[in-house]
């Protein structure tokens, strides 16, 4: 409890993109084969600094096998938010949830991020009794405390019942329970996110626990059985008003990207495959006349290659398909990043109008084929994956692995864990800064980053940026 | 004049200062106003806002208030009533200091329904009960003014200073948060909506147990 809001909550967008830059990016390690445990790494960003771009302090997990993946903040700029009438939280906790073990860190970053410590840890079978869910995934900060995305059901493979998502106290942490009143047809989950002041969120999907833990299952996504819906929800009263089935053959539709400025009703979403033609997509979704609708608004095409460049699952396709597994929004709304993994390349659209993206940029590192090196000259194994961009815009980090089985498969030869950070152009364009490159622990992979002080994906807002 | 003749100024002033008061405060809804002039894009839409807010606090004011214009109506049990009343306020202003948790369900009121919310902040965070102890000293003034008249016309009389007592504490309160809506909304900008909140959970809690011990030591 404080006096004053947290320096870092921003009532709108604009607020948020003017205040000062990031000092550290936190980012979740994981030991793919589970020989160690997984971590949190604290990486200072502080231009000029003497250990910029250099991991300055490790979290490290008392267990092993969590599989950190996403995670999140206890609060954020949504707790300014005139209905609450109650803005004295402080961001000052990371939740992080292990995907595998269902476990939850929380970690306390204060008083500073070079001492974060875990404050707290949430055993697997809390989250099992008080939800029925399993595996968490997604973390946002909203109107009814901290919202949890869960992968999996109840039972031993998280196939008992639908995944959903559940909320937990963003003060004590406690698990409080399942958030959905009326889930509708929904039964499969992955990424989610809303509208405060218009009142409704977004989810996609994903998909169940068998088809992802031990690996893709290509039987599973050739006969389209990965998750291809969004559903439409009424956040206050937790019910389902409606679903929009993308075709069956986009398999796969993850990341959900709102406009930040409420004002806008409008939004992103990535589809990893098509599984008719291998290109990956982006869709535009509106609210119009009470009603959701999308469209599919860009496409990107695979690329071929010689079968002996491929991994055994790819090789009778000869083709590398795009993959896009992650997409992030600017803070102002005007570029929205795709991560293509397999052919290892970072696009910028410009989505000023956000039914017509226009390519603004790109960059070529890793990819299952061309395995571009870092202008540094160093390898860079995997390809773009988990992206955060600075509140400010200028910047651009990202990650190269996608999920521990699904990397091997990919990416047979290994993904050892890197960070990258490329500079945006005030109009577009987009080049990879040379004298940014965190070389990560032997063994380690790295995942989601989260910005100190919050990012274009973790902070949503009340005010309209006028 | 003497001291007695000046009570019943000085209770008025307290309706409207506490008006003024829970205004002001951020947690009884200006920033919804400012939200719905720039969600919507005109000053009409803030104008708009500050109708159902006003609202929703007076009917909480009344519900409140109106159950004790009835009670006091039992002129022999005026006094054990007001002291009830104020350890009442007294014992929400304690509650309030001890368990600085907020309503959850104050977080499933839609945004569509200002009025609801307004009418449920100002309930679940007696910003009515501390109007309650200003309200009884003004009904035994008035009292002992008309000295003891029928039963009926004593609530007909307390009927009416409720009604007067709600609509002055809302009107202040409406026009605090109106013209600090309306500065954010036209002069201040939105940095002003995170600067200027102040955490007044201690402060709002005080209050109530000041106002209520005021109101014990005159009664008793």
């Amino acid at each position: 409890m404080t006096m004053r809001p947290d320096p870092t909550f921003h009532a709108s967008p604009k607020l948020a993109m003017e205040a000062p830059a990031e000092n550290f990016a936190y980012t979740v390690l994981l030991s793919p084969d589970h020989s160690r445990p997984d971590a949190l790494a604290v990486i200072d960003v502080k231009r000029g600094s003497p250990t910029y771009s250099k991991i300055v302090h490790t979290v490290t997990m008392p267990n092993t096998g969590d599989e950190f993946h996403h995670f999140g903040w206890n609060a954020c700029s949504s707790a300014l938010s005139p209905l609450a009438g109650h803005a004295f939280l402080e961001r000052r906790y990371l939740i992080i949830p292990g995907m595998r073990s269902s476990r939850i860190y929380i970690i306390d970053t204060k008083p500073d991020p070079t001492q974060a410590k875990i404050h707290k840890i949430i055993e697997p079978e809390e989250v099992f009794k008080k939800t029925g869910y399993s595996r968490p995934h997604t973390i946002h900060c909203g109107p009814e405390g901290i919202y949890v995305s869960t992968l999996g059901g109840g039972g031993k493979d998280g196939t008992d019942g639908p995944p959903g998502i559940f909320i937990m106290d963003c003060e004590t942490f406690e698990v409080l329970g399942r958030w959905e009143i009326d889930r509708g047809s929904q039964t499969k989950h992955y990424d989610f996110w809303w509208n405060l002041p218009r009142d409704y969120m977004v989810s996609s999907e994903w998909a169940l626990p068998p088809q992802f833990e031990n690996g893709i299952v290509p039987e599973d996504l050739l006969s389209n059985k990965y998750g291809h819906r969004l559903h439409f929800w009424d956040l206050r009263a937790r019910r389902n008003v409606q679903t929009i089935d993308l075709g069956a053959n986009h398999q796969m539709a993850l990341e959900v990207r709102p406009a930040h400025d409420p004002v806008r009703e409008y939004g992103f979403v990535g589809v990893v495959v098509d599984t008719t033609n291998l290109e990956g997509s982006i869709w535009t979704w509106w609210r119009e006349g009470g009603k959701f609708h999308i469209e599919k608004t860009a496409t990107i095409p695979p690329e071929p290659a010689p079968k002996d460049k491929l991994p055994p699952l790819l090789q009778g396709f000869g083709a590398v398909p795009p993959l896009v597994t992650d997409i992030d929004l600017s803070m102002d709304d005007r570029f929205l990043y795709v991560s293509c993994w397999g052919t290892g390349e970072m696009r910028q659209y410009d989505v000023s109008d956000p039914r017509k993206p226009k390519l603004a940029g790109s960059v070529r590192i890793g990819g299952i084929v061309s395995r571009a090196p870092h202008p540094n000259g160093q390898a860079f194994a995997g390809g773009p994956q988990m992206v955060e961009i600075s509140r400010d815009g200028k910047r651009v980090y990202w990650t190269n692995s996608l999920y521990s089985t699904w990397d091997d498969q990919f990416y047979p030869q290994g993904i050892p864990g890197a960070e990258v950070m490329a500079i945006a152009g005030p109009n577009g364009g987009l080049e990879l800064a040379k004298d940014f490159w965190v070389g990560l622990p032997d063994g380690y992979r790295a995942h989601q980053i989260r910005l100190d002080g919050g990012d274009c994906s973790t902070d949503s807002f009340c005010y309209p940026s006028v | 004049m003497s001291a007695a003749d000046w009570t019943p100024a000085w209770l008025w002033l307290a309706v409207i200062a506490s008006g003024l008061y829970h205004g002001i405060n951020p947690g009884m809804g200006w920033p919804l106003a400012v939200s719905a002039g720039l969600m919507q894009r005109t000053p009409r839409a803030l104008l708009g806002a500050l109708g159902p807010l006003a609202i929703g606090h007076l009917l909480a004011m009344l519900l409140v208030i109106l159950p004790f214009a009835m009670l006091i109506a039992l002129v022999e049990w005026q006094r054990p009533i007001r002291i009830a009343a104020s350890l009442l306020v007294i014992a929400f202003g304690i509650y309030r200091l001890v368990d600085r948790r907020h309503p959850r369900a104050l977080a499933r009121i839609p945004p569509t329904q200002l009025g609801l919310w307004s009418f449920t902040v100002a309930i679940a965070h007696g910003a009515a009960l501390m109007l309650l102890p200003i309200y009884l000293g003004l009904c035994r003034e008035a009292d002992a003014d008309r000295g003891h008249e029928a039963a009926g016309a004593l609530i007909n009389a307390n009927f009416t200073m409720a009604l007067l007592v709600s609509v002055v504490h809302a009107g202040a309160m409406i026009l605090a948060g109106g013209c600090l809506a309306w500065l954010v909304y036209r002069y201040l900008g939105l940095k002003f909506v995170s600067r200027s909140w102040f955490n007044l959970d201690t402060v709002w809690a005080a209050s109530l147990v000041l106002v209520g011990a005021v109101a014990l030591v005159l009664a008793s």
